[in-house]
C-alpha cells in the first residue's frame, strides 16, 4: 500500500509510465497506479495530452519531410556516379 | 562476384540491381533519409556515397528479397546507427550514469516526486487539436531536439522515428534496459519543456 501510495502523489513515477505507456504495454499494476495518479492530477494529464502531441508532431516532421524528398546536388551525384562506374570497372 | 571487363553484358546480379542507375533512382531519397536523422548537410552527403560504395562490395549479398532502395536503405540505416554511436560515446553517457533522482530533480521536487512549481506543464497549444505543423513550429521542434544530448537524441530518433526495437537500440548503442527508459522520460521532458518555452 505504502508503494501505491507513493505513485499517487509522484508525477516522477506518473510522467515516466506515461512515456513507456506510448511505446510497449505496462504491467497491470502500473496500468492501476497510472490511472489512480491522472486521475487526481491534472498537471500530468497535461501533461500526457503535450506527450502524444510531441510524438505525432515528430513523426509528422520526419515522415513529411521524406516525402518531400530533399535534392541532392546535381554535380555531387554526377560525381558519385561516376564514382560507382569507377569501381564498376574496377571489379 | 560478377564477371570481369564484361561492361556490355551485365553479370546475372545487376540484372536484379543495376548500380549504373543507382544515383539517378536512388541518391534524393537516401539524402533526404540520412539529412533528416543527421541534421548535417556534408555528412548527410558522406554517407549516401558511403552508402553506394559499401552496396557495390556487397553486389553478391543482394538476393532480390527486397527491392533494390530498400535494400540500400538498410545500409545507410546501419551507418546512420554508426554516426549516432559516435556521437554519443562522449558526454551523454556519463550523463545517463547519473541516478534517475538526480537527473530529474530540476524537474521534480527532489523528495515528493511532484511537479516544481516553475516546471510544471502548461497549456500551449498542442493539447486539444492537432497543431497545424507549419515551418515556424517545425523548425523549434527540430531546435529542440538538436539541445538534446547526443545519446538521448539518438535513442529518441531511433525509437520514435524508426520505430526500432528497444533490444536492438539497447545493443547499438550499448545503453541498458532501464537507462533505456530512463533516457525515453527525460528526454521527452526536456522536449516538453523546450517547446513550452520556445513557441509562443
Amino acid at each position: 500500500m505504502n508503494e501505491l501510495k507513493n505513485i499517487i502523489y509522484n508525477c516522477r513515477k506518473a510522467t515516466f509510465l506515461i512515456e513507456k505507456k506510448q511505446l510497449t504495454v505496462l504491467t497491470l499494476r502500473e496500468k492501476v497506479e497510472l490511472r489512480i495518479h491522472l486521475t487526481g492530477c491534472s498537471i500530468c494529464r497535461l501533461f500526457q495530452k503535450q506527450s502524444i502531441g510531441i510524438n505525432r508532431m515528430v513523426h509528422e516532421l520526419f515522415h513529411s519531410a521524406q516525402h518531400k524528398e530533399l535534392k541532392l546536388d546535381e554535380n555531387y551525384k554526377k560525381k558519385l556516379q561516376e564514382r560507382i562506374e569507377e569501381q564498376l570497372d574496377k571489379n | 562476384m560478377s564477371s570481369q571487363k564484361n561492361q556490355e553484358t551485365p553479370p546475372t546480379d545487376t540484372a536484379i540491381t543495376d548500380p549504373h542507375h543507382w544515383v539517378q533512382n536512388h541518391a534524393d531519397y537516401l539524402y533526404s533519409y540520412a539529412i533528416t536523422r543527421i541534421n548535417e548537410e556534408d555528412q548527410a552527403r558522406d554517407l549516401v556515397q558511403e552508402t553506394f560504395l559499401a552496396a557495390l562490395e556487397r553486389l553478391d549479398k543482394f538476393e532480390g528479397r527486397s527491392s533494390e532502395r530498400t535494400w540500400l536503405t538498410s545500409i545507410l540505416k546501419n551507418k546512420i546507427i554508426d554516426v549516432y554511436r559516435k556521437n554519443s560515446s562522449g558526454l551523454g553517457k556519463k550523463m545517463v550514469n547519473l541516478t534517475v533522482e538526480e537527473q530529474d530533480q530540476d524537474f521534480f521536487d527532489p523528495y515528493d516526486g511532484h511537479w516544481k512549481k516553475s516546471h510544471r506543464p502548461e497549456p500551449f497549444g498542442i493539447e486539444d487539436h492537432d497543431p497545424l505543423m507549419n515551418k515556424e513550429l517545425n523548425s523549434i521542434l527540430k531546435k529542440c531536439m538538436q539541445k538534446l544530448p547526443a545519446l538521448w537524441l539518438s535513442v529518441f530518433t531511433m525509437k520514435h522515428i524508426d520505430d526500432e526495437t528497444t533490444d536492438l537500440i539497447c545493443a547499438e548503442l550499448k545503453v541498458t534496459p532501464s537507462n533505456f527508459w530512463v533516457i525515453i522520460h527525460r528526454a521527452k521532458l526536456n522536449l516538453r519543456a523546450c517547446l513550452q518555452k520556445n513557441w509562443n
